[in-house]
């Protein structure tokens, strides 16, 4: 491999922007700063992990913002309305979570249809299930959302690490082990890498489609609580386009959206980033909000164009040993 | 053979083997017999049923009548991984690996040593060093398999095949990508893994290497058994006749006797023309009113020199003129402005547009001449189509079907119809009879031999020998992606353009790739 692999480029661009950030507004460079950064992108880290690993699996997942939708609004009803107490709604939306996923899944591979389209009936089922719900807020007034909220680890500086951000630092962490360290992990790069060549290696290529989307839909649903805890409200219109912040996120992580390549801690990287240029505009006080669209989209445009940058470099070689032959 | 006077127990026996796709019987009551450490090449032209002999005994597609026995025992995969469970694996010219996992993930996927659910990283790569070590490879097995040559990819699948235990290795064109020296060292490996007792299937399309490495020669021809012979006792032309399978019937040029006495005008010429690695430096003159022919086998470099002469890959030497005039010809849109017309082999893929009609698809080339700017009226689209699907009776005459509904031989016609209507000097036909039945068959002839008539130059490619007989007024022979003869008049027969590919190139083989 030839030159910086995409996650180490990602992480340069990620530390010079704070460096540069914090030239400009020093506070940046505080702990308390970088704890926001971490609660108020949590939920967005999580979902993004499931999604590297539906990309590097060669697919996409344009579900999840809805699923995180639906979450909120199913979190809120039944703890608020229908009295359950809130850990067994907890283990019921991610029950259902992840039977949306499977079945997206299933339905992808049993009819080999594409990805896209897949997801996308199922953002468009489980936004309008959260319509169907409750198309108000729902605020969530349950003790255990205070207890929740109020808890946080002190850090040096006076920044506060809460339990929203611990627990998505936890699965980054753990989704980055599952996908380097595990059996499953290497399908999920073999099946983004030539899915016909995994099958005939002999990877259960339906069962692993099956339960890719399955993760993805449980970290979205994750993702929900998560976010119900943040906004400690359901509400059937949040996290609309979230899908595609997240995608967004993977690819600046240096993943390929073509799949067979890619890193949670890349796309982890990705998440930090995007928060930052918001904290960055935050700060600055006269940007509208709508400038981190523009830098994030700067950026993809950016990552796509070195991504294909590399893809050519790493073709050459193997070009040049076929033409040398004699 | 020296090495077995008694026959070793067979380990693959394959009977009365037969698969059709559709109306196309692609094989028929195949049988094939592989014995235990023997290397056995599986030969034939294109579309001779080779890749559907393998891709139905390793269960890719299913049967339609036969059985097939592997150590005397039946054995019916349904899929690759079923074949590759009962011990029958199969490496494709196109590595079926993952090239973004590493080498030794490539070598354990599915498999990998585990620890707590965890893959022992450290175990696999010693084992993945151990594994290739055996097959005279030292790499990093770390690295991407994508990283490495072909080569090094070609012995990692072989590898993983025969550590999962294969009993049957079919290498399938293994060596098309491969250097010299990465044939020798492959050739090396497939003699160690015979020794041990493994049972090799070499199909390839060069002769030179066939004879090399194989001990028996299985040869099919339209999805038929044409015969198996011992290689030490097959001599090279009678090879290449099972191949192409025809019988030396004295059939001479046809056009040889009509009138080559006036000398005609030269409409392209080659001089030295070539590309480094893709086809040695040839010379070629066409004419106006004459057909050249190529002929080889497959892989010898007609395709190639067709591809040149179009401008649709670029010469990196010698001289190219159209009319006398020095022409540069850097893509397909030189060889059209220039007035060529190439028809390539695979119409489905590179030539019809099968959701356009016909009207749309004849227009197409004419419009891509005329540029964007000068469309061409809707009249004048419907007269051209009319015009050509009269004059070239293409079934049914409706210009307003979707070309995808035509039978293959219709299909033709109407590619030639889009060149035709650009009024062309030249016209380059790949394969042009391929796919289509009897009757078509010699109406295309009738067709091409018509063109020439009318003063057009053509260059016809063929693997029908008393096809090309019948309607060129030259042949050129390639081998070994060289043009190695050129036959003219009189001396065109089936007999002198087989002797011509089967001289023994040994030593020319590989130095036309250079």
């Amino acid at each position: 491999m030839k030159g910086l692999p995409p996650v180490l480029i990602t992480a340069i661009v990620l530390v010079a922007g704070f460096a540069l950030c914090a030239v400009q507004f020093p506070n940046i460079a505080s702990t308390r700063v970088v704890g926001n950064l971490l609660t108020d992108n949590a939920f967005l880290g999580i979902v993004a992990t499931g999604m590297t690993f539906v990309i590097i699996s060669g697919g996409i997942d344009l579900s999840v913002g809805s699923v995180i939708g639906f979450t909120t609004v199913f979190v809120a009803l039944a703890i608020e309305r229908w009295g359950v107490p809130p850990l067994l709604a907890f283990v019921a939306i991610l029950a259902i979570s992840a039977a949306f996923g499977a079945a997206m899944g299933a339905i992808i591979h049993v009819f080999d249809l594409p990805p896209f389209i897949v997801t996308l009936a199922g953002m468009f089922l489980a936004r309008g299930a959260s319509f169907l719900l409750s198309t108000e807020s729902v605020p969530i007034t349950a003790p255990v959302y205070s207890t929740v909220s109020d808890f946080a680890l002190r850090m040096a500086g006076g920044g506060r690490l809460t339990a929203i951000a611990i627990i998505m630092l936890v699965i980054v962490i753990g989704g980055a082990l599952l996908l380097q360290l595990t059996r499953f992990g290497a399908n999920v790069y073999a099946l983004g890498g030539n899915r016909a060549a995994a099958s005939l290696m002999g990877v259960a290529v339906g069962r692993m489609t099956v339960r890719i989307y399955m993760l993805s839909s449980v970290l979205a649903g994750i993702a929900g609580i998560v976010f119900s805890f943040y906004t400690s409200a359901g509400y059937s219109l949040s996290a609309v386009g979230v899908e595609l912040d997240t995608i967004a996120a993977v690819v600046i992580g240096g993943t390929l959206l073509t799949g067979g390549q890619g890193s949670v801690i890349g796309t982890f990287l990705g998440v930090l980033i995007q928060g930052l240029i918001q904290t960055y505009i935050n700060f600055d006080g006269t940007l509208s909000s709508w400038w981190t669209k523009i830098a994030t989209g700067v950026l993809l445009f950016a990552f796509i164009a070195l991504q294909q940058g590399l893809v050519a470099l790493a073709r050459r070689p193997a070009a040049k040993s076929v033409g040398a032959a004699s | 053979m020296e090495n077995s006077p008694d026959p070793a127990p067979s380990l693959l026996e394959v009977r009365g083997l037969s698969k059709s796709f559709g109306a196309v019987r692609a094989l028929q009551e195949v049988d094939f017999t592989l014995r235990a450490g023997e290397i056995h090449a599986l030969l034939g032209e294109n579309g001779a049923g080779k890749s559907t002999l393998i891709k139905v005994v390793t269960g890719v597609f299913p049967r339609d009548a036969g059985i097939v026995r592997l150590g005397g025992e039946e054995v019916a995969p349904r899929s690759a991984k079923a074949a590759l469970q009962a011990g029958i694996a199969t490496v494709y010219q196109e590595v079926n690996l993952l090239p973004n996992l590493s080498v030794a993930q490539n070598l354990f996927l599915d498999r990998q040593p585990m620890r707590f659910g965890i893959v022992r990283e450290g175990e696999m790569r010693r084992r993945a060093k151990a594994l290739l070590a055996d097959f005279g490879l030292d790499i990093d097995v770390s690295a991407p398999l994508g990283s490495y040559s072909v080569a090094v990819q070609h012995v990692t699948a072989i590898a993983r095949a025969v550590d999962l235990s294969a009993r049957v290795l079919i290498l399938d064109e293994p060596t098309a990508s491969l250097d010299r020296h990465e044939v020798e060292i492959l050739f090396g490996i497939m003699r160690q893994l015979a020794k041990r007792g493994i049972g090799i299937v070499f199909v390839s399309h060069f002769l030179d290497q066939v004879y090399e490495i194989s001990d028996r020669i299985t040869v099919l021809r339209n999805g038929r058994l044409v015969g198996e012979r011992e290689a030490a006792s097959l001599p090279r032309i009678e090879l290449i006749r099972m191949m192409l399978g025809r019988e030396l019937a004295e059939t001479t040029s046809a056009r040889a006797a009509a009138g080559e006495q006036m000398p005609r005008e030269i409409c392209a010429s080659f001089e030295n023309y070539g590309k480094a690695g893709y086809i040695a430096p040839f010379n070629l003159e066409l004419r106006h009113g004459e057909v050249v022919g190529l002929a080889g086998l497959l892989g010898s470099g007609r395709t190639e020199t067709a591809r040149l002469v179009f401008g649709a890959e670029r010469a990196d030497r010698g001289q190219a003129r159209v009319e006398g005039a020095p022409v540069r010809l850097q893509s397909p849109r030189d060889g059209v402005r220039h007035g060529f017309g190439y028809c390539p082999e695979e119409r489905k893929t590179d030539g019809i547009v099968a959701e356009l009609t016909v009207r749309e698809n004849i227009v197409l080339a004419l419009q891509a001449k005329r540029g964007l700017h000068r469309p061409l009226s809707r009249r004048e689209q419907d007269e051209i189509a009319r015009r050509y699907v009269k004059m070239l009776d293409i079934r049914p005459s409706d210009p307003e079907r979707p070309v995808g509904l035509l039978s293959g031989g219709n299909q033709q016609k109407v590619l030639l119809a889009r060149w035709l209507a650009t009024s062309p000097r030249l016209l380059v036909l790949d394969e042009p009879t391929r796919g289509i039945d009897v009757g078509a068959h010699a109406e295309i002839i009738r067709l091409i031999r018509g063109l020439c008539d009318d003063g057009l130059a053509l260059l016809v490619i063929s693997s029908e020998l008393d096809e090309i007989v019948t309607y060129s007024d030259r042949v050129v022979v390639l081998r070994d992606r060289a043009h190695v003869e050129e036959l003219a008049g009189e001396a065109i027969d089936v007999g002198s353009i087989l002797t011509a590919i089967a001289a023994d190139g040994a030593s020319i083989a590989h130095e036309g790739r250079a």
